[in-house]
């Protein structure tokens, strides 16, 4: 082969666009980003060096406090319920002889595709305490729902439906693992006498348990980022009712970009990015007693 | 597809069938209700009953168009420019996310080279990390360079590739047979002949594919255009949307519905329109070895 003498050369070559990006747009903000959270840099002055000033504050600032615990809250009723939900509608769209699956393929996963702001906008009409669809529905079966954006425990249940309703990505990526189970594994279970539910339990999960994982993980990451719904949900009551609503990325875009404080902003994200990271790892962890890979 | 007659309904699929049913209303009921909303005149659209068309049903039209123009013609928030903003970074950044991860994607499958697969899982570790850890940086870095209120922390950062997209193409790649390189380089083509006249033309699905779902990134991304675009001239539909519903305080809710309609049916559009590639796009990368 006449590429073999240079093949590094040109193989980076190749690559060279993404290694740019990734030192430009990556790296060196992300080594930036280390270096102002060792300082105190109001936005239009120069960083000045105050060592773990920045992190010795997170231990004592009761805002972020209730900031992160909020996102765990959010990430600890969201991500089980979503999971579950991704895999309760996969299984009912992976029924033999169902019909119209397009249709209802299409109508669990458009939500997702919506602009954020946009549904959001729509979810605070739903929402709506007096006039929303939500209350309307509830009061059909003599329910009086509540003021949801308003109430402190009620804010949160309100954002973790409205997670649940953005789910579809998740529930497509279970169809198509459902999809590759081989049918040999259903006979044999048949065989051995399973009923359909421990067929489920010891045959189904295990075989779909890498992408379950992987939905977890890509649930995890994004519930540590939320931001643009409760922003406009609760835009008017700034965080909503005591806060409730107030999550860590609001907090760190608050003190970036309205209290101009970019060092101790920096801090946050690197405490949220090790964050994400540990989560991540213990979640790979504790996978793998209970993922199966095929052919390992 | 061809296509079979259907299979007679079970016990089981008529149950599941009926359960799909009862949830595909509950997720599409906020679309169809923001819809719904968007043709009602003021008056009804706030009313204690459940109702999807206004009342007359013969008044929706008119009342439908009514609202879409007071939204479209609005004064202070002007989303005939916020709509070419948005074009203008859809089209910018689409055209440099495929091209540049087109070839990245190559490097990653075509080339051998030693340190590839250790750069490769560098690529898909990048994936882990979250805007927000970056953007205030970024924000810095690009008031240094004057980018800051431009349109171009929006675009130029797709003409260096996407991990997910890379990903995604060098999955194709590898399905690719390897005897047409073979061939073509036994014909005395470089790589950048493969890459030219036999990896790109095979791969339109895929590139459309990362076309698709980098569009509907752009035309939905709200917190980077918040961040690094502050002149209200330079805006998305997403920021102008945003802007429309908090500016105006008591905007009525009609027209914040027919607003959000506007913004949302372009995607929803799309997404009716290429929904088999679409799906096969999301779980093609996962399901090929």
């Amino acid at each position: 082969m006449k590429f073999r003498m240079k093949d590094e050369f040109v193989g980076l070559t190749w690559v060279s666009p993404w290694i740019v990006g990734f030192l430009a747009f990556l790296l060196i903000p992300a080594g930036m980003s280390l270096y102002f959270s060792f300082t105190d840099y109001p936005l239009l002055e120069s960083p000045v060096w105050v060592g773990l000033g920045n992190y010795k504050r997170l231990l004592s600032d009761e805002v972020f406090h209730k900031a992160l615990v909020n996102t765990f809250i959010y990430a600890g009723a969201a991500i089980p319920l979503s999971v579950l939900l991704a895999v309760v509608l996969a299984a009912l769209l992976n029924t033999k002889g169902l019909r119209w699956t397009r249709f209802f393929e299409a109508a669990i996963f458009m939500p997702t595709l919506a602009p954020l702001v946009a549904s959001s906008m729509v979810w605070m009409w739903i929402l709506n305490g007096r006039f929303g669809l939500l209350n309307q529905f509830l009061g059909l079966l003599h329910i009086s729902g509540p003021n949801w954006l308003l109430r402190e425990g009620w804010a949160m249940a309100a954002l973790v439906i409205v997670a649940l309703w953005g789910v579809g990505q998740a529930v497509i990526l279970c169809v198509a693992a459902l999809k590759e189970v081989p049918e040999q594994l259903y006979e044999a279970a048949n065989l051995d006498g399973m009923g359909p539910v421990r067929q489920f339990i010891n045959v189904t999960l295990p075989m779909i348990s890498p992408v379950i994982l992987f939905n977890t993980i890509t649930m995890l990451i994004g519930a540590f980022q939320v931001f643009v719904v409760p922003y406009v949900l609760f835009q008017k009551d700034k965080g909503g009712p005591n806060k409730s609503g107030y999550f860590y990325t609001s907090y760190l875009y608050d003190n970036a970009f309205v209290y101009g404080q970019m060092g101790y902003a920096s801090a946050l994200a690197w405490v949220q990015l090790l964050i994400i990271l540990l989560l991540t790892g213990l979640l790979f962890l504790a996978s793998r007693r209970l993922v199966f890979y095929r052919g390992a | 597809m061809n296509r079979e007659p259907s299979p007679p309904l079970t016990l089981r699929s008529a149950t599941s069938l009926v359960t799909l049913l009862i949830a595909s209303v509950l997720f599409l009921a906020p679309i169809v209700w923001m819809m719904a909303t968007s043709w009602k005149p003021e008056a009804q659209a706030a009313s204690e009953t459940i109702r999807l068309f206004a009342d007359p049903v013969a008044d929706t039209p008119a009342a439908a168009k009514e609202n879409y123009s007071a939204v479209w013609n609005d004064v202070t928030i002007r989303f005939p420019i916020y709509l070419r903003n948005t074009l203008i970074v859809a089209l910018l950044s689409v055209v440099g996310m495929v091209l540049s991860s087109a070839v990245v994607a190559y490097g990653f499958a075509r080339v051998q080279w030693r340190g590839r697969s250790a750069l490769f899982t560098l690529v898909l570790a990048t994936m882990m990390i979250p805007f927000p850890v970056l953007m205030t940086p970024l924000f810095v870095l690009f008031a240094k360079i004057g980018w800051i209120g431009t349109l171009r922390p929006l675009w130029v950062p797709a003409w260096f590739g996407a991990a997910f997209n890379i990903f995604l193409l060098r999955q194709f790649y590898m399905g690719i047979p390897r005897e047409l390189d073979e061939a073509a380089r036994i014909d005395g083509c470089s790589h950048w002949g493969i890459f030219w006249r036999i990896i790109l033309p095979l791969s339109r699905p895929a590139l459309a594919v990362v076309a698709l779902f980098h569009f509907m990134y752009v035309w939905n991304d709200f917190l980077a255009p918040m961040v690094f675009v502050q002149h209200q001239d330079m805006f998305t539909l997403a920021l102008g949307l945003q802007l429309y519903q908090s500016k105006a305080g008591n905007t009525p809710w009609n027209l914040l519905m027919a607003a959000s309609t506007m913004v949302m049916a372009p995607v929803l559009l799309l997404f009716m329109a290429t929904q088999r590639t679409f799906v096969k796009g999301l779980t093609g990368g996962a399901s090929k070895e």
